[in-house]
């Protein structure tokens, strides 16, 4: 696919530098891709067709097969989401703890209504995700970069008042 | 210290000494509680020896495959033809496993330290610390201690004085359960999808970028320090049940239980006492149902069960389960087996890199039976047909995700088999609505 005229190129300045650092830390150019998809990510807040191919042509592979990359891992977002992203852990060992119920108030506080969709006001998008690897925190929540133990349906409001 | 509770005194704490004590986490912190030091003792010694040394421990790999860690170090290349690797496996997303994330946050100076040991003993120049993509606050706190370590010269060019190149690099991860499985590491390293290789060629022939490569676990390297400090004779006594397998273990406990956390034990230790004494039991007068001993991946054992296996590899062999990576989760007398077991063969599906005919397809139907008979649509050959799926799932593919899925099911309808007869036979309620 090729770049719009409405696209702008994510790595020029800074970030083209951060890439090039990437860079020296692997023997091959295609090493760099993840990383280089994180930086899209943290600039843009998601993946557009328009970033893998640039993504693409900086390290010399094809805009499909960076496609194929963003698609087999599921925290590239291939589509825009609210301000906040939360992420809701509702695997097994939580599951027993009440994730579940956690999941309902974060959907009713924070009005989404449903998984994957972004509240009327832009500042909300909902995800429920599989275990996050603190099965004894339970019910651990990622919201953006913060990672959040211990999350009950009675603290929810609280914790979402802190992103607005 | 101890973190999220004070040790208890059945403990054995090495690797969770600093847990909760921030200081720990820097440069200097680390070297006043005696950090870097078997660093120094091992640049002082040949390679070999400091493989001999953890070959000696007894050491074995804590990721969930149990394998001698020293002997691991042997497959390298004694000859170095070109650039060697270690991978650090901190892709931790076993369900019911968060060790290597407390190490992480807790103690990151331990992890580089023995990353540095281990470089030192394969000839690597080079280690990638593979850490899964949504563990933002490890992520920041080994990032920070490597920027520590780089402007202290433990890392760099010029490391430790030695005149050899040390470099260390996070490689994070963006979201794939699978990419815990060396070979698919090593491919989402090189910016692949985390599609599992065929083996062999084994690592240590053809790794990462195609050269000599070890993958060990965060659990395992930091470890290591310890071995070199203290000596392969005392981490060999430290040891209650089958003298093959050594050290202590921290498990991770998770579910119904009264205390969850990380608890670090001599192996050999009982699951009962474990969970009934340093979790203090199950909350508001339940009683124990089930326990999945190590991580998700292994056979569910009955409360019989757990009250009699031993923590070790060989104990949990004999108790029909595997000690994996001792993720310790427990159901209480309300847990609905089947629902729950459903939810874990749900985790399998969503995480199948869909290379294997037998996986891609087996986890997805095997989910589709189970949520039938959770709806109460379930019918007495469905049994059967999930053993079946489950046999085929067995042993006959790439890597062992598929494997993983099966054991829940096979040895939960085994052991709770009423429970499946009570949702066909319409003696229960569906808990699911019908599809």
């Amino acid at each position: 696919m090729k770049a719009t005229g409405a696209y702008e190129a994510v790595f020029t300045g800074e970030r083209r530098a951060a890439l090039d650092r990437v860079l020296e830390r692997y023997p091959t150019k295609r090493a760099a891709l993840l990383p280089a998809l994180w930086l899209v990510q943290e600039a843009r807040g998601w993946i557009a067709d328009e970033a893998m191919s640039e993504v693409a042509q900086l390290l010399s592979l094809t805009a499909a097969y960076v496609k194929g990359v963003v698609t087999f891992y599921t925290m590239y977002r291939q589509h825009p989401v609210g301000r906040h992203f939360i992420q809701v852990c509702t695997t097994s060992p939580c599951g027993v703890c009440g994730a579940e119920d956690v999941v309902r108030a974060v959907l009713e506080h924070t009005g989404c209504g449903d998984l994957g969709a972004t509240s009327r006001d832009g500042r909300f998008t909902v995800i429920e995700v599989e275990c996050l690897g603190a099965c004894g925190f339970a019910t651990p929540v990622l919201i953006d970069d913060d990672f959040i133990e211990s999350v009950t349906p009675e603290t929810v409001p609280a914790l979402l008042r802190r992103y607005a | 210290m101890g973190f999220p509770h004070k040790p208890h005194d059945k403990e054995t704490v090495v690797l969770s000494r600093y847990f909760g004590d921030p200081e720990a986490k820097t440069y200097d912190g680390w070297v006043k509680r005696g950090g870097y030091e078997a660093l120094t003792k091992a640049l002082s010694m040949q390679p070999a020896a400091v493989t001999e040394e953890v070959k000696e421990s007894g050491l074995r790999g804590r990721g969930g495959a149990g394998f001698p860690c020293g002997f691991k170090w042997t497959f390298m290349p004694k000859e170095k033809k070109g650039p060697h690797y270690l991978c650090c496996n901190a892709d931790e997303s076993e369900p019911g496993t968060f060790k290597d994330r407390e190490i992480m946050r807790w103690t990151p100076h331990a992890l580089i330290e023995g990353c540095a040991i281990a470089m030192y003993a394969i000839q690597a120049e080079v280690c990638y610390i593979y850490i899964r993509g949504e563990f933002t606050e490890p992520i920041r706190i080994v990032q920070a201690a490597l920027d520590e370590a780089y402007a202290k010269g433990v890392l760099g060019p010029n490391a430790m004085g030695s005149g050899k190149p040390l470099d260390m690099y996070i490689h994070r991860g963006a979201g794939a359960y699978i990419c815990g499985e060396e070979t698919a590491l090593m491919n989402s390293i090189e910016g692949r999808r985390g599609n599992p290789r065929i083996k062999p060629p084994f690592p240590a022939q053809s790794g990462v970028f195609g050269k000599p490569t070890t993958i060990n676990n965060v659990e395992t390297l930091a470890a290591v320090p310890h071995i070199i400090n203290r000596g392969a004779a005392w981490y060999k006594g430290l040891c209650l049940g089958n003298p093959k397998s050594t050290g202590t273990k921290l498990f991770s406990v998770c579910g119904n239980v009264r205390r969850p956390g990380n608890y670090e034990v001599t192996m050999g230790f009982p699951l009962g006492e474990l969970i009934n004494e340093l979790c203090g039991g199950m909350p508001n007068g339940r009683t124990l149902k089930a326990c999945i001993p190590g991580g998700s991946s292994v056979p569910i054992l009955t409360k019989e069960e757990t009250e009699r296996c031993i923590l070790d590899y060989e104990g949990c062999v004999a108790s029909g389960t595997m000690l994996g990576s001792g993720g310790v989760i427990v159901f209480d007398d309300r847990a609905d087996m089947v629902y729950q077991i459903m939810r874990l063969t749900k985790f399998y599906a969503h995480e199948s890199c869909a290379q294997c005919t037998q996986c891609r397809e087996g986890t997805a139907w095997t989910v589709r039976i189970l949520e039938r008979i959770l709806a109460g649509e379930g019918a007495p050959p469905d049994l059967d047909l999930l053993l079946d799926l489950a046999d085929n799932m067995t042993g006959k593919t790439i890597c062992v995700l598929s494997d993983s899925c099966a054991a829940p099911v096979v040895s939960g309808i085994k052991k709770f088999r009423e429970e499946f007869d009570a949702y066909i036979s319409g003696a229960k309620a569906p808990a699911l609505a019908r599809t």
